[in-house]
């Protein structure tokens, strides 16, 4: 114990003892700050309280001395638990380096670049809720007038959710081709998945593929949320809906995929539930509110639209996302 | 050069024993009141392991002295069915005894050196060893 420290603690302690006012006691607090800075354990503290009482009032009787001996060894568990608080939070902090540094790594890995095609206008926006987005959009393109878009919510978060995401990825990757139907995109990863990951692991995903030529937008989904279209002759909207086995329940899963041929200035809007099941203070965010917010800005480029949905949902919501939320949208221009 | 003497644990007496001895060693050697408490809580938490965990074993207790430095040395001996784990009864938040106690990793902070050799079926030896300063 540095021997400023006991001196200083003798002066304080002194000060109350002769004059006990809030004043001298709030100096004491705030010296116990300054030992805690220092790591000095309580069984110390105790120890340098018993030798400051010792210069400043010798003739104590030995009950006193005994009772300080006594509160010495009670307040050792005391002291190893300070310790091992610091040495789990230094731990944490180690863990939290090491989860930014995985969230690095998965924001490089999981990249996708935005296909860019005649006559399709596409808006994305992806935010997590905590570090790891459980959420996964990658999109297969090779200018050759398709634009192929999965988006996919792992049910589970964090750091196994994010290495789920990687394989989804490089199975997507194993097709290599933008033509690829998405009955069979989502077999070919729906049997990946179930080869690979925990029982306890599933994964809604839905999958587009847009035929510039025609205009023409098919698509099937693995238990996903239902995409909206919207009709801009009408200003209407309708559910995009496919039947399938979330990925990875069953080898033998079969998916559904249907068609739809989009107009000018129609818009198909891909989501994930964390824009669907965002609550506000009076319950659970309506399809509708969506409707209207995307009819708002219905003339604005895709990306405006999302931002705009993006913002009011989280406006909404108090600025406090419940979960991942991601948005895609295919506008044909 | 090393002076030593020895409590062999069977009963949970034997703990307060093993402790008394400890403290009288360390009070001898000239330890502060904290640190003698510090080596008897050391002695504590292993002769408890012993009871709870190995059923019997000893507690030796041993002064050193060592390029002129001064010091005590534990050491916990059992024969008993050995930590499976060792690397996990060492981390911090993993509780042996079910209670607050402080554990192997407290032992560790509370004495300046620690060895630990254990083996499956064969038994435990500790050695935790303090320097008067």
């Amino acid at each position: 114990m540095p021997q400023h420290i006991e001196a200083q603690y003798q002066e304080i302690l002194n000060e109350y003892v002769k004059k006990q006012t809030e004043q001298n006691l709030y100096v004491g607090q705030n010296f116990s700050r300054q030992l805690i800075l220092e790591n000095i354990s309580p069984e110390e503290v105790i120890s340098m309280h018993k030798a400051a009482i010792r210069e400043l009032y010798s003739d104590l009787p030995d009950v006193v001395w005994h009772s300080f001996d006594f509160l010495i060894e009670m307040m050792i568990n005391y002291g190893l638990a300070l310790q091992e608080r610091q040495s789990l939070l230094k731990r944490q902090e180690e863990l939290k380096v090491e989860m930014d540094l995985a969230a690095n790594v998965q924001e490089t890995l999981l990249k996708t670049k935005l296909p860019s095609l005649d006559g399709l206008d596409i808006g994305l926006l992806s935010i997590p809720a905590k570090k790891m987005n459980g959420d996964y959009i990658y999109f297969v393109s090779d200018y050759d007038g398709y634009a192929g878009v999965a988006v996919a919510d792992v049910i589970g978060k964090g750091l196994p959710a994010a290495l789920c995401m990687s394989m989804i990825k490089f199975g997507m990757d194993s097709l290599n081709s933008s033509h690829a139907m998405p009955k069979d995109v989502l077999s070919v990863i729906n049997r990946i998945v179930e080869k690979s990951v925990d029982d306890s692991m599933f994964v809604s995903m839905f999958y587009a593929n847009y035929d510039a030529s025609a205009a023409k937008l098919t698509y099937g989904s693995a238990g996903h949320e239902p995409a909206i279209l919207y009709r801009a002759n009408t200003g209407g909207f309708d559910e995009l809906e496919a039947k399938g086995l979330l990925l990875g329940v069953s080898p033998a899963a079969v998916y559904e995929e249907h068609s739809v041929t989009l107009g000018k200035g129609d818009m198909v809007i891909m989501m994930t539930d964390g824009v669907t099941e965002g609550r506000t203070e009076e319950g659970f965010i309506e399809r509708d509110v969506i409707y209207e917010l995307i009819e708002q800005k219905k003339d604005e480029p895709a990306q405006a639209i999302v931002q705009h949905v993006y913002d009011e949902l989280e406006r909404m919501q108090n600025a406090e996302l419940q979960d991942d939320f991601t948005l895609v949208i295919y506008k044909k221009v | 050069m090393s002076d030593q003497s020895s409590v062999e644990i069977l009963t949970e007496w034997d703990i307060v024993a093993a402790r008394q001895l400890g403290r009288n060693v360390a009070k001898e050697l000239g330890f502060g009141t904290v640190d003698q408490a510090r080596i008897t809580t050391a002695i504590s938490e292993l002769a408890r392991n012993i009871y709870l965990y190995a059923g019997q074993g000893r507690i030796e207790i041993q002064q050193l002295t060592e390029n002129g430095m001064k010091g005590i040395l534990i050491i916990a001996a059992d024969s008993g069915p050995g930590i499976p784990d060792v690397r996990k009864v060492m981390e911090d938040g993993f509780t042996t005894s079910g209670g607050l106690g402080a554990g192997l990793p407290g032992v560790k902070r509370l004495m300046d050196d620690f060895k630990i050799e254990t083996i499956q079926g064969e038994g435990t030896d500790i050695r935790a060893t303090k320097w008067l300063r």
